[in-house]
């Protein structure tokens, strides 16, 4: 639309926003492709820990040691805790905006972000900075790799 | 109907009295699967994010001390917890099933009007997979090994 003219009739709406991206079409697109994801991350997550070779008795600091000696299991946990926090968060905050109103939602929302991010630096540090031979463990492996680092 | 003439009286007399009906009219979402499963995917969705805000802070204690590790972790050993544990894999299942359902209304021409035959599939799936896990689970937690 210009100031000086009338429009002809059907002419097609213009955006006036139309250079500004479109974050609710992102986040949309982003439930959608980290769903996908999340559904391999997640079951090989359970899979592992709670089938085989896990199980709910034998988990513990010994066992989480040596499945994360293995690098890939660092960087799979990494993709896990943001693709699914993230997911999750946005999911909490479409929640927030249907149910809650005014200063109230205000306030959700602000927490949701700022647990969101403190649990992310707080995650991503704990997976990239753990040590394996922090303590001993009777995995032969690891023992090996633990002194053969001393 | 057959005449404009007919008096209005009388038209109004034959409308059958008014009846408490199970649905509301002309709605073809509200209360059936479509409906249900939006009401799933958002309870379990939301439990699943609030676990995971806990879990994340368990697994922290990896790194500080193995002692305080095991002892939390040890919680997760209890009949309780492995009831607990038995929802939240069958609510995560319910959820990533349903998500790709959704995903498959949005992506594909035939998924609307798959969508009721999808959620159907949906649930099939979700009860084999809670036949191959749940037993098992219940076994280590209750059998002790
Ligand atoms: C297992 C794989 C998963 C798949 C396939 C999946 C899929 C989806 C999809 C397609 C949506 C709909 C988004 C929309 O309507 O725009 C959604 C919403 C949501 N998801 Fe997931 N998701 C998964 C895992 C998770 C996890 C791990 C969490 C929690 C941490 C989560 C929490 C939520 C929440 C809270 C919503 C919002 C529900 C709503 O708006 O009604 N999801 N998910
Ligand atoms: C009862 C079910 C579960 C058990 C027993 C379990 C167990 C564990 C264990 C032992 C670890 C340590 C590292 C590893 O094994 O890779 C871990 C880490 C992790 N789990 Fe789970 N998990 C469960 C469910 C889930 C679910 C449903 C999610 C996602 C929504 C999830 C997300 C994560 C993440 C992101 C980490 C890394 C945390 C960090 O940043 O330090 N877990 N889990």
């Amino acid at each position: 639309m210009t100031a000086t003219g009338i429009e002809a009739p059907r002419t097609p709406h213009v955006s006036h926003r139309r250079k500004r991206i479109n974050l609710e079409k992102w986040g949309w697109i982003y439930m959608r492709l980290s769903g996908v994801l999340l559904v391999v991350l997640i079951f090989g997550h359970l899979f592992y820990n709670l089938i085989f070779p896990g199980n709910v008795s034998a988990l513990d600091w010994a066992f989480v040691a040596g499945k994360l000696a293995n690098p890939v299991w660092i960087v799979w946990d990494v993709l896990l805790l943001w693709l699914a926090l993230i997911h999750g968060a946005n999911g909490m905050r479409t929640l927030v905006n249907d149910y809650a109103h005014g200063r109230f939602r205000t306030v959700l929302l602000w927490s949701l972000g700022i647990s969101t991010v403190v649990l992310l630096v707080l995650g991503t540090l704990v997976l990239t900075t753990f040590d394996p031979c922090l303590a001993p463990t009777e995995n032969a492996d690891l023992i090996a790799a633990c002194t053969a680092q001393e | 109907m057959t005449s404009q003439a007919t008096a209005p009286e009388s038209s109004a007399a034959s409308l059958p009295a008014p009846t408490k009906r199970k649905l509301p009219a002309g709605t073809l979402y509200r209360g059936r699967e479509g409906m249900w499963s939006w009401v799933l995917h958002r309870i379990t969705g939301t439990a699943i994010f609030f676990f995971l805000l806990v879990h994340i802070l368990d697994t922290s204690l990896i790194r500080i001390s193995p002692e305080a590790y095991d002892a939390v972790i040890g919680t997760y050993k209890t009949p309780i917890m492995g009831i607990g544990e038995t929802a939240l894999v069958a609510a995560i299942g319910l959820h990533a099933l349903n998500g790709l359902r959704i995903i498959c209304i949005d992506l594909f021409s035939w998924g609307p009007r798959a969508q009721r035959v999808m959620f159907w599939v949906a649930i099939g799936l979700w009860v084999v997979l809670l036949i191959g896990f749940v037993p098992r689970h219940l076994m280590t937690v209750f059998g002790g090994h």
